[in-house]
């Protein structure tokens, strides 16, 4: 059986490159990307949780399914806002949307 | 080694490198191709934990519909040619150097953790079965019926926001 530390180590790989891609990239969508990619890292753990602890309680694949319910609303509204900014703007770079900054 | 650690290591060697493909390709549509690859391996990680619905489930709603959403938008938009602006130039030495100290700072709390591995007994029943498939159901609509039925109420909330977000107002031309 795989030591449950590894699961966690994977997970939190993924979850620091997402950071970075939510961090460091300039377009919109690349930054809905990368936060994709950190909703994924935490699905892993609560998997991964659920099997090593007991897995006769189905809590952890019933978060699991949740989040995959959330991370599908927040993409559909996440790219609604992209289109409607770009429509206005004509730009999804997410550097040239200051209209808040003075 | 046994075959499931070897299919463990190559797995996260495929993860990584994809996701890491994901975020040095300059062009979101390989970026999302990327990471359709992400998902899928990472579907597999989710059969290999004896958890096959949410494996399904990642495959249709994560590499099937998001990422289609995610290709549509990026091709009604033509954003793949990124439009030259002013750059923070400190922003990305800032956030390597914070996702390295994320990820030092979790593996640490992993690694130092009370019990290590040697001490949890993993349950070795085989969890990879129909029953714990109908477990999952019952409790999703027994113990969790509250939470579900507001995540279905969410979910229309993003559908009718996504909706009024993206209409013209009338008479409006492109």
């Amino acid at each position: 059986m795989i030591p449950l530390s590894w699961y966690l180590i994977l997970s939190a790989a993924l979850f620091s490159i997402g950071l970075f891609g939510v961090m460091a990239r300039r377009n919109a969508i690349a930054i809905l990307l990368g936060i994709e990619l950190m909703f994924n890292a935490v699905n892993i753990n609560l998997v991964a949780f659920w099997r090593y602890l007991d897995p006769t309680i189905m809590n952890g694949q019933v978060f699991a399914i949740i989040v995959f319910a959330v991370a599908a609303a927040e993409v559909a509204v996440g790219l609604a806002l992209v289109i409607s900014v770009y429509r206005n703007r004509k730009t999804v770079v997410v550097d040239d949307l200051d209209l808040l900054k003075w | 080694m046994s075959p499931e650690l070897i299919l463990f290591l190559v797995l996260s060697l495929v993860a990584i490198a994809a996701a890491i493909g994901m975020l040095i390709s300059p062009n979101p549509v390989y970026s999302a191709l990327f990471l359709v690859i992400n998902f899928s391996t990472v579907a597999v990680f989710y059969l290999i934990l004896g958890a096959p619905f949410i494996a399904m489930a990642q495959i249709t709603i994560y590499a099937g519909a998001i990422m289609v959403l995610f290709l549509f938008v990026i091709m009604l938009l033509g954003a793949e040619k990124l439009a030259p602006g002013k750059v923070l130039p400190y922003q990305k030495p800032l956030a390597i150097g914070l996702a390295i100290v994320l990820m030092v700072e979790s593996v640490y709390a992993v690694l130092a953790r009370n019990p290590s591995d040697a001490e949890i007994i993993v349950p070795t029943e085989a969890a990879n079965s129909i029953d714990a498939m109908r477990d999952l159901g019952i409790m999703l609509f027994s113990d969790y019926l509250l939470p579900f039925e507001v995540t279905s109420i969410l979910l229309l909330v993003a559908m009718i926001g996504a909706i009024v977000l993206t209409k013209r107002a009338k008479g409006e031309q492109e």
